[in-house]
């Protein structure tokens, strides 16, 4: 008994080989619905960025960006973040080659690029912290601090669909097409580097 | 019929022929075993189905309409008379508060949802939506969310900022309950029920078109509902900001709001229209759909000038972006911007004229049949009309500075959502109700349930727009009996919602008669309004698997030209089919081994996960780790399981193919 009928018309999202070529346009429902999501997560980070931005040197208390901000530690965990991207490419170049092993190794340097990363947002925070910028401090502090938790918890995901991901290869338990389902890890990993690179731009290194 | 392939365990497996080896539950991927064939309330709890799931947003949304419609009464009470004693100051803010949440996002949006749920999928010749689990996903997170915002009646009171809650006005310092706490996140979680939907109802749109149907061959209410879900997709994220900063400035102190702080107070006002305009077409664009279908069908006429209307949609879309600061043209925003926001708000008048008049030219000369549907759809045309011109005058920034937070931005907003939005609805509920559910609803009863809502909106809203631009402040709780002016149109207003409220009564009544009724008249046929769509090609109500044969389409209203063509002697049309021979051959081309998706319990469990965060946000941050692991552990329970059941998840597995083709030959 085939299972095509409802393949052919992509009912289901999982299904049988991730739909390709099975729909409307050809292009895959997953692949579509990740960048859909990706578009909304832009007005996301939009909202927050541009709250950041209005209060921008409108701080009447405590520390201000230039008295805590170390920028040269910030740029080398930058770099680490803009590296798991590389190692990103590489992960999903694997998987389409179906070197799924070699795939799983390159996501899981991803994935610790990514937690020191976090690590260094989480020691930098306790700096900036001791420095005397507390969330309720100012608006700096407040609109910091919410800008960049968005952005770090992002990341987190990130890492939790990697590892998961990863998990999920190794016990042979991702359903359907296994090279796409990394692409759309990969496409949400991309874009929170590319937030990352607008809010290191915007809050680090435009001078206040 | 078609025989819809699910492997069974009731096939005759003889004992003792030593049934083939197979995989068993605990070895199934997925924690527990799925819920397969359910029965009963499980039936509809696990389901997955777009039809199911669209009832029941329906019934929910219809619930909410109802309490949303007493809060109404109340407020009309407290305002029937000068010096009202039937609500305190306190209670009249949160009534009034709540009443609008609950219309706009607990009754509008999902009963859109509903419609767009139900008819999408049909419309379009597929068997369900792109993401089905996900869609059931929606409509739990969105009862959830329901329920989260309407506990803090029980809890402490409702939010009491009106359903725009300006910040800082919203802040700890000026709302010290937890009604906002509430509001916020509750509508933070119906928020994620909107964002999962519009982006599973877009890749429907896209992609799960039937072959031939191009994007201008699909029929226009799915068009429409394709712009609303754009318009939901990146207009969430921006409320969804704007809720976070108010729950961090009132759980953990963030300094957004505080003036003290040098916060501005124009920047909630900024996050919340720039939601907030595009919400109102988020609101009225599915019910511009509805009448798109139901007048040409009861004019006899295909729309007039369909591509317009598909296009100006999608200009109202665009546009909708570009005028969210007129709502703050008393807020001192500098004369530059007045300006461009007027001038954008003066523009978007003319997409909305131009649907008026497609609408209008596809009734004329038609054949009219005044059914309640079609009465419904008239009363749309002319009662949203009245609100645009209003909305007219906001435009013209002199205008409205005088008219800013009086009766008259009341009345306007009402005889655009109401006489557009509501009517809409009620529209598709006549004249979708055969096809949902077999049945149609009484005429009789329909026609007073029309007259009195048309009347007793007219009554209620009307008289707004004198006591409005005669100075009476919107959300003033009483009045002075030294108001004659006051007194008199207020008296009025309050009759109204009584003969409006009878109106809607009127169509519960008509409801619970249709259902009970043992006449068989009630029985809808195939195609009870000769009608022009692909959801009237196939039974009433639809099988689970929609269309026997999923249909090839060549033509816009696909149905109408498989029914009607030119006769090419005397150049008049006439119908070559009728409904049943349609649906004859296509079961006779029916397709075996329809596969389609298996309920399951990870949507429910992921859902009811979000309103324990929410409790953890507002009273002690343990149960937010709590909701959040819940949260995880639903994902991936969900992530591992296949969308459509596989053998070893019976329980005893089913059989292999192979086992039953020996067993069977």
């Amino acid at each position: 008994m085939s299972t095509a009928a409802v393949a052919e018309h992509g009912t289901s999202h999982d299904d049988h080989g991730g739909g390709h070529g099975h729909t409307s346009t050809g292009l895959s429902n997953n692949k579509l619905a990740m960048w859909l999501f990706l578009g909304s997560e832009c007005l996301l980070f939009g909202g927050l960025i541009s709250t950041y931005m209005l209060y921008r040197g409108r701080h009447v208390k405590g520390p201000g960006p230039d008295q805590v901000f170390s920028i040269p530690y910030t740029s080398v965990s930058s770099f680490v973040l803009l590296m798991s991207s590389l190692t990103m490419v590489l992960a999903v170049a694997e998987a389409q080659k179906r070197n799924i092993d070699k795939a799983k190794l390159w996501m899981t340097v991803t994935a610790v690029l990514g937690a020191t990363f976090v690590g260094g947002q989480v020691f930098e925070f306790t700096e900036f912290y001791r420095k005397g910028l507390g969330y309720t401090t100012s608006l700096f502090g407040s609109s910091f601090y919410t800008l960049t938790g968005f952005h770090g918890v992002h990341v987190t995901v990130g890492i939790i669909m990697l590892m998961a991901t990863v998990g999920m290869l190794k016990s042979n338990k991702v359903p359907g097409d296994k090279a796409e389902v990394i692409e759309l890890v990969g496409l949400y990993w991309h874009f929170v580097d590319i937030v990352w690179i607008l809010i290191f731009t915007l809050v680090y290194l435009i001078p206040a | 019929m078609a025989i819809i392939e699910q492997p069974r365990t009731n096939v005759a497996l003889p004992a003792g022929t030593g049934a083939p080896a197979l995989v068993t539950p605990k070895e199934a991927k997925g924690m527990f075993a799925r819920p397969v064939e359910p029965k009963g309330w499980r039936d509809w709890v696990f389901t997955v189905d777009h039809k199911k799931i669209g009832i029941m947003y329906g019934v929910v949304a219809f619930v909410f309409f109802i309490v949303g419609g007493l809060e109404a009464m109340l407020i009309r009470l407290q305002l029937a008379a000068p010096n009202g004693k039937v609500l305190s100051a306190e209670q009249y803010n949160q009534m009034f508060t709540m009443h609008a949440t609950t219309m706009v996002f607990l009754f509008v949006m999902p009963m859109a949802s509903a419609f767009a749920n139900y008819f999408v999928p049909l419309q379009i010749g597929a068997r369900d939506v792109a993401f089905p689990r996900i869609n059931a996903f929606g409509l739990w997170t969105f009862v959830a969310g329901a329920i989260f915002v309407n506990l803090s009646w029980f809890l402490g009171g409702g939010a009491d900022g009106g359903w725009f809650m300006y910040a800082p006005n919203s802040t700890k310092m000026f709302s010290p309950g937890h009604g906002v706490d509430f509001w916020a996140f509750g509508l933070q979680i119906t928020g994620i029920a909107s964002l999962t939907g519009a982006i599973n109802l877009i890749v429907t749109c896209i992609n799960m078109r039937a072959p031939g149907m191009s994007l201008f061959k699909m029929p226009i209410f799915t068009w429409m509902i394709m712009v609303v879900q754009f318009l939901l997709v990146f207009a969430m994220p921006v409320i969804t900001v704007a809720l976070f900063l108010l729950s961090f400035s009132r759980g953990f102190g963030g300094a957004f709001f505080d003036v003290k702080q040098g916060a501005d107070p124009l920047l909630w006002q900024h996050l919340f229209w720039i939601f907030g305009h595009p919400e109102v077409y988020i609101l009225v664009l599915p019910s511009f759909g509805i009448v798109s279908e139901v007048l040409p069908v009861f004019s006899r006429k295909p729309l007039f000038g369909y591509k317009f209307v598909a296009i100006s949609g999608a200009a109202i879309g665009f546009v909708g972006w570009g005028v969210w600061a007129h709502h703050m043209f008393a807020s001192g925003l500098g004369p530059i911007s007045v300006l461009v926001f007027s001038m954008a708000t003066m523009m978007i008048a003319v997409p909305t004229g131009v649907k008026i008049i497609n609408w209008t030219l596809t009734m004329w000369g038609g054949k009219l049949r005044f059914t309640t549907a079609m009465l419904f759809a008239i009363g749309l045309i002319v009662e949203f009309t009245i609100g645009g011109l209003s909305g007219v005058t906001h435009a013209v920034a002199p205008s409205d500075t005088q008219q800013t937070d009086t009766y008259y931005i009341v009345a306007h907003f009402h005889y655009v959502l109401f006489g557009g939005a509501i009517f809409g609805l009620f529209s598709g509920f006549y004249y979708w109700w055969p096809k949902v559910f077999g049945r149609l609803l009484n005429e009789r009863w329909g026609k007073a349930n029309f007259w009195l809502m048309v009347i007793g909106m007219n009554l209620t809203f009307g008289p707004m727009h004198i006591v409005g631009l005669q100075g009476q402040p919107r959300r003033m709780y009483r009045y002075d009996e030294s108001n004659v002016h006051a007194r008199f149109w207020n008296a009025i207003s309050t009759v109204g919602a009584f003969v409006l409220a009878l109106g809607i009564l009127c169509f519960i009544v008509n409801v619970v008669i249709t259902h009970r009724s043992k006449n068989p008249a009630v029985k809808a046929p195939l195609d009870p309004w000769d009608a022009r769509s692909l959801e009237w090609m196939t039974s009433n109500p639809p099988p689970a698997h929609n269309f026997d044969a999923i249909p090839t389409v060549h033509e816009l209203d696909e149905f109408f030209h498989r029914k009607y063509a030119v006769d090419h002697e005397t150049d008049e049309i006439k119908q070559i089919a009728t409904a049943e021979q349609i649906m004859a051959e296509q079961m006779a081309h029916a397709e075996k081994d329809i596969h389609l998706p298996s309920p399951s319990y990870w949507p429910l469990v992921v859902s009811l996960s979000l309103p324990i965060i929410g409790f953890g946000v507002i009273y002690s941050h343990i149960l937010i780790a709590v909701g959040a692991l819940v949260t995880i552990l639903g994902l991936f329970g969900w992530s591992m399981e296949p969308s459509v059941a596989t053998k070893d998840d019976y329980e005893p597995p089913a059989p292999t193919d192979d086992a039953i083709k020996e067993l069977t030959a």
